[in-house]
């Protein structure tokens, strides 16, 4: 039985429980629902729960130990002195399952019999050939050892989904039997559910934490082999970024991390002033048409792909600040320029500014508009005085988050800014930013185990540093400014 | 009793403060406020009373143009303050606003600190040339408001973290400090226990040395202690208008007295 399939069979196995506990629910209060602690369906949610629940789990368990467990056994047949080291190990345990799988597959395409694939041995047969046939490509012929290590391992993964099913279904049978036999008319099937709600919540809340734990552990690890190849100080602190594939590259930081913030310096004085003039013209001047019109049309920004506006960078905004900006004041001759793609993004950033900020204003209540109205104040000097700085800790988390956007932003600069890594002051120049070299450090075919290409986990690091620090920041101004109104 | 007819005799004596004339407010279809005549004396505290819904809250928004505010809001009529038309073309409702000054009924300090809650009125209107100036028109609008003893040592905190009690005295405060010489509130206890409701009261008594003051109020009890004159509205008419003893205990139209009695509203 497969594991989609077993999971199917508990699905019908909790509608079964749904049914059954509800009924029995019903019948201990001789049909009243009245005289049920909760309402019946509760009783019916806790049965299917039971049924589903810890059965899925012994599943899960299963299928994550199952392979372990078989590689341990199998690895017995080979001598230990062979792994010299455990890379060896993993490539010749990958080869076993290619070729157990391969046999697999060559039997339930009709190609062997059950029998024949047992009978199986490297003298009389040629298992590669044989398997290519069915579409299992193997990269080197298969020696008797590993041929006789498949058949192992098929054998114990064939006993294995025997009584994985077995135990799956008696599970899922031992707990709705339970579920059924403590259910009464007093039992608290309502409280019981919820439980299981908020485990559920719980568990959804922790995904994202353990995702950046995760995220952060693997990016350390890397970066950490990457300081094994290449002096980190020199990778902090280099003022040349010039990678080469031969090695003798040069890996400085400062150049990418100067273009970083000179366009997002760029971009975020574009959406700042913008974004924040819209918002306050939506939220305290527009009237209710007006808004209701213009607030859609420029959140229809927000939800153009970045590769659009790329290429809006590249054939509209770049050739018109050379031609009529750049050239004219002899700054430059280049299109892509720190200009073109901090402009651009600065556009894409103002509905994120002028929609939250334009919703922070909106919820500073009426009476303290009325109150300044009141003591003989215009609508600019309320603004000014006292809605901005009411909605200013929404305001600053609202820029933040667009600051982290710029930052991260990759698309717009490839194609606006170009990709030259280089400390320049003007903004007509072209320059690039950590991003793009991420990506370019790890286009094409490669291996991860030169300096060239590690040093993309250390930049992803500066990276996530940076927005976390920004973040942190954030969280900083928003507390220590908070004003607190009912 | 016969204190309140010594003062109502002497309030009888002053001067009209304002002087409202066949007033209309519409909110978009609904006629709000129907052809009210009113004139309101100086120094005198004028309850305006009635069920919800009535128009009184209407009526007292119009006397400082707030409901300029409202987009649908259509105000029609004559109002005169001090015999000038505050709806002429030439008067700016800004200007109108610092010389009425407004309390509402949910206290509603600014986030800011109490010191520049009460400076906000003077330093948008220019009233102080000196931050000396200031000081000293903060402080006396805390002393008007029966709030500078409670709060004199800490200016610089946050005037949302008062009292609610405070909270009203220090928006009245801010009211005051622009100088002006009418002063409308707008169920000023409605959010406050009777402690606090109890002070406001009695500054309210106070502040009739100096201002016009014009109260819209729920609880009749108020409006027969801190008033000299009411007004009764139902229904968006000005049913009657008179010296407050006579409002309560002698009314002329058989709908005060219902209401008063507690058998409409």
């Amino acid at each position: 039985m497969t594991v989609t399939f077993l999971i199917l069979l508990l699905l019908v196995f909790a509608a079964a429980g749904f049914f059954l506990g509800r009924g029995r629910a019903l019948a201990a209060a001789q049909g009243d629902a009245r005289r049920l602690h909760s309402l019946p369906n509760y009783y019916g949610w806790y049965g299917a729960i039971m049924a589903f629940l810890p059965a899925l789990a012994v599943l899960t368990i299963w299928v994550v130990a199952q392979p372990i467990f078989i590689e341990r056994q199998i690895s017995g047949i080979f001598p230990v002195e062979q792994f010299a080291v455990e890379a060896d190990r993993i490539l010749l345990m990958a080869d076993i399952r290619r070729v157990a799988l391969g046999i697999d597959s060559a039997v339930a395409a009709g190609a062997l019999s059950a029998a024949d694939a047992i009978a199986l041995n490297v003298e009389s047969d040629d298992v590669r050939a044989r398997l290519s046939e069915v579409g299992v490509a193997l990269g080197s012929a298969v020696t008797a050892e590993v041929l006789q290590a498949a058949q192992r391992y098929r054998e114990l993964a064939g006993t294995g989904a025997l009584f994985r099913s077995i135990f799956t279904i008696l599970v899922a049978v031992l707990a709705l039997a339970y579920a059924i036999k403590i259910t009464h008319s007093a039992m608290r099937a309502r409280n019981r559910v919820e439980m299981v709600v908020l485990g559920v919540l719980m568990l959804a809340s922790t995904v994202a934490i353990l995702t950046t734990i995760g995220i952060v552990l693997s990016m350390l690890s890397e970066t950490y082999r990457f300081s094994t190849m290449y002096p980190f100080g020199d990778f902090l602190f280099g003022l040349t970024w010039s990678p080469t594939f031969q090695g003798n590259s040069q890996l400085g930081l400062l150049p990418l991390l100067w273009g970083t913030i000179y366009i997002t310096l760029v971009a975020m004085l574009v959406a700042v002033p913008t974004g924040l003039f819209t918002a306050i013209y939506l939220a305290e001047y527009a009237s209710p048409r007006v808004r209701s019109v213009v607030k859609p049309l420029i959140e229809v920004i927000a939800g153009i792909p970045t590769v659009v506006f790329g290429l809006f960078a590249l054939v509209t905004v770049g050739p018109f600040l050379r031609e009529w900006i750049a050239e004219p004041t002899g700054l430059g001759t280049s299109g892509s320029s720190v200009m073109t793609a901090g402009i651009v993004i600065g556009i894409l950033n103002v509905p994120f500014i002028s929609s939250l900020a334009d919703d922070i204003m909106n919820a500073v209540p009426q009476s303290l508009r009325d109150g300044s109205y009141g003591l003989g104040a215009t609508k600019s000097e309320t603004v000014r005085q006292v809605i901005l700085p009411a909605a200013l800790p929404g305001i600053v988390g609202a820029i933040l988050l667009a600051a982290s956007r710029a930052i991260g932003e990759t698309m717009i600069v490839t194609m606006g800014a170009g990709a030259s890594a280089k400390l320049d002051l003007n903004p007509f120049e072209a320059m690039t930013t950590i991003t793009v070299k991420i990506v370019s450090q790890l286009t094409g075919d490669l291996e991860f185990n030169s300096a060239e290409t590690l040093v993309a986990f250390a930049l992803g690091m500066t990276l996530f540093m940076i927005t976390l620090g920004l973040n942190v920041f954030a969280l900083w101004v928003v507390r220590r400014y908070r004003e607190q109104y009912e | 009793m016969d204190d309140q007819l010594m003062t109502e005799r002497r309030v009888d004596a002053h001067e009209i403060k304002i002087t409202a004339r066949g007033v209309q407010v519409y909110y978009g279809e609904k006629h709000a406020l129907k052809d009210v005549d009113v004139d309101i004396l100086a120094n005198t505290v004028t309850a305006f009373i009635g069920p919800s819904g009535c128009g009184k809250s209407t009526f007292l928004r119009c006397l400082n143009r707030m409901n300029d505010t409202v987009a649908i809001a259509r105000v029609e009529g004559d109002i005169r303050i001090d015999g000038e038309d505050i709806y002429d073309s030439r008067v700016d409702p800004v200007q109108l606003r610092a010389k009425v000054g407004m309390v509402f009924q949910k206290p509603n300090p600014f986030p800011k600190s109490i010191y520049d809650n009460v400076a906000y009125g003077p330093k948008i209107h220019g009233l102080a040339r000196t931050k000396a100036d200031l000081d000293r028109i903060v402080e006396e609008s805390l002393r008007k408001a029966a709030l500078w003893n409670e709060v004199k040592d800490r200016l610089k905190e946050s005037g949302t973290g008062l009292s609610g009690g405070q909270q009203q005295r220090l928006c009245i405060a801010r009211a005051v400090a622009t100088g002006p010489e009418i002063l409308l509130m707008d169920e000023p206890c409605s959010a406050l226990d009777p402690i606090a409701t109890a002070q406001v009261e009695e500054l309210i008594d106070e502040l009739r040395e100096k201002f016009s003051v014009v109260i819209v109020t729920h609880s009749m009890q108020q409006a027969a202690r801190v008033s000299q004159r009411t007004a009764f509205f139902h229904l968006g008419n000005l049913v009657e208008y008179g010296n407050t003893s006579k409002i309560f205990t002698n009314p002329d139209d058989p709908r005060t007295e219902s209401y008063i009695t507690g058998r409409i509203g």
